[in-house]
């Protein structure tokens, strides 16, 4: 049924941290390899070692360059490192566009899955998609996407530690992280509130669930939204210094 | 996107095929047509069979398109695969009254009901097809009011040159002759500036007032400056950057869309023309002159249209 569920409680979900990933694709790798092999795949390559190898990833690892207007302190050149993957939105198109059903949102837990026993291929749900979450697998006639890793964090022959997307477990940085968006209290949630994330392109109306976490602004105020902008003065209560550093101040300050 | 040749042949074969097929059901209601008029019953289901056949060999699982009858409740696709099998019915009653009427003909009672079926069927179904590609949010070039208007009357534009085509010169006596002729060209006429000038409005828009995302405003990074791609995710071409990031019909746009326009303008003006020196070959030659319009601006359609995704690739 490709008639989206009634708005669910719980809504499983990434959040993605701009500030520490380094881009380093390991995400992107470890997502390959699990989803390969995993209840989904396999996520077959053309021409894996040929010339022009192509094939379906879940996760694009993308590097903008930001330069700041002088509003926001000084101008400077940012490198942001920006991993692309389905948001699991709560009202996509993507679901409701599809012909047969093989395009679904889960009603327990929110995740956007595709029955690979069921798609078509037309392809209609890819067009529908502004993030390009999802791949046509010319190998398999079928359309692929990331499923939240399903087959590993329901998975109760993996350690509770390991139930978690293979792309968070895989992050040298620790710039993902998985857990229930829909949770007010959750920690993923907090660190939402915490750190202002934000929705991709809200202007589809897709609502998306994954939210990313904008760089920190720069301790030499550049990269500072005026809110968040850091005092450049530094204030030194002498007073509070012991003896020897109350002289050393003193010294160096002459 | 990628200009696929199945799609623009479904959408072209099948537009054409609905467009006769209506302007028959209604001509054939009204005794405009007479009712044992079957060659163009007959090419307009062909097209539309056609059409419909390239779709399918579009999917990658072409076995399992009898699956996509399943969700009208929510997908145009779906809707538009129920309501062009449902036109199939009206359209093989009409033709089964063709063969001569022995003893029982109740059956001749339901030519009007068929001939007005058939004629929604045809509206319904071309409207389902625009709004597959209307309802794409991402690809503004197609989510606007200009499409669905524009696949109707090009659909009955199509529809007007072929009957003109395959009725000329006038081979039918009695209720039928050939001032019906002049009716179905001169709708032919009337329906070219509509769709020449609503599809240049379109263009307009198009280049001005159709805003797409670009890096800053798809990341959000634009919260901080003014944002650059400066590598991209993989080497080599994916499924996104071959389907969606189509650029040659944007380089070459201005001068196809004079092509299709003028074509689609004048196309039937050249039977107007033409008809009083050569005769029927003039209709044949609108008849080529409008669908390679057609052609040409669905081939655009499909290929100048840029998809949202492609503005995380920065281009």
């Amino acid at each position: 049924m490709t008639s989206l569920p009634p708005p669910t409680a719980k809504k499983l979900g990434l959040v993605i941290d701009l500030d520490t990933c380094v881009g380093c694709h390991a995400c992107a790798v470890a997502c390959k390899e699990w989803n390969d092999d995993g209840d989904f795949g396999p996520l077959l390559d053309k021409e894996p070692y040929g010339k022009e190898p192509s094939g379906v990833w879940f996760n694009r690892v993308h590097s903008y360059a930001v330069e700041q207007d002088a509003t926001h302190g000084a101008s400077r050149e940012l490198t942001v490192h920006f991993p692309r993957s389905c948001l699991h939105c709560e009202t996509p198109d993507c679901v409701t566009v599809c012909p047969t059903g093989a395009s679904y949102k889960r009603a327990e837990d929110g995740i956007v899955l595709v029955d690979a026993d069921k798609c078509i291929g037309c392809q209609l749900c890819s067009w529908a998609c502004p993030y390009g979450a999802r791949e046509f697998s010319m190998e398999r006639g079928t359309m692929q996407k990331c499923t939240l890793c399903v087959d590993r964090i329901y998975n109760e022959t993996l350690d509770e530690e390991d139930r978690q997307p293979a792309c968070v477990m895989a992050c040298p940085t620790r710039a993902r992280h998985f857990g229930d968006l829909g949770d007010e209290n959750s920690a993923i949630s907090k660190l939402v509130a915490e750190r202002d994330g934000y929705a991709l392109m809200p202007e589809y109306g897709y609502q998306p669930v994954n939210r990313y976490l904008p760089p920190r602004p720069r301790r030499d105020g550049c990269n500072a939204t005026p809110e968040t902008k850091v005092a450049h003065e530094e204030q030194l209560d002498r007073e509070k210094l012991p003896g020897v550093l109350r002289w050393l101040d003193r010294a160096l300050s002459r | 996107m990628r200009p696929t040749f199945s799609i623009i042949l479904f959408t072209v074969l099948s537009g054409a095929g609905y467009g006769l097929l209506f302007l028959c059901g209604l001509g054939m209601a009204i005794d405009g047509l007479p009712a044992n008029d079957s060659a163009p019953l007959l090419v307009g289901g062909l097209l539309v069979s056609v059409g419909l056949m390239a779709s399918v060999g579009h999917l990658g699982k072409p076995m399992r398109a009898w699956r996509a009858f399943s969700q009208w409740r929510s997908s145009w696709l779906s809707r538009e695969g129920i309501a062009a099998l449902a036109t199939y019915v009206p359209l093989v009653v009409l033709l089964s009254l063709w063969f001569p009427c022995r003893g029982n003909c109740v059956w001749l009672s339901l030519r009007i009901p068929a001939c007005l079926l058939l004629a929604a069927g045809c509206v319904v179904t071309v409207f389902c097809t625009a709004n597959i590609y209307a309802c794409l949010k991402p690809i503004r070039a197609w989510n606007n009011a200009y499409t669905l208007p524009l696949y109707l009357l090009l659909g009955l534009y199509s529809g007007a040159m072929l009957l003109l085509t395959l009725d000329w010169p006038p081979v039918h006596s009695g209720a039928y002759d050939a001032r019906m002729q002049w009716l179905w060209l001169a709708t032919a006429i009337i329906i070219a500036p509509s769709c020449a000038l609503l599809k240049w409005r379109y263009w307009q828009w198009l280049d001005t007032r159709a805003v797409t995302p670009d890096a800053g405003s798809a990341t959000g990074l634009d919260r901080i400056g003014s944002v650059q791609s400066f590598e991209q995710p993989h080497t080599e071409e994916n499924y996104l950057t071959h389907e969606m990031g189509f650029v040659l019909a944007r380089k070459h746009s201005r001068r196809l869309r004079r092509i299709a326009f003028w074509l689609i303008l004048l196309a039937p003006l050249a039977v107007f023309a033409l008809g009083w020196l050569i005769g029927w070959p003039a209709a044949w030659l609108a008849l080529a002159l409008g669908m390679t319009g057609i052609f040409v601006e669905r081939w655009l359609f499909f290929a100048e249209a840029k998809h949202a995704v492609m503005a995380y690739y920065g281009r």
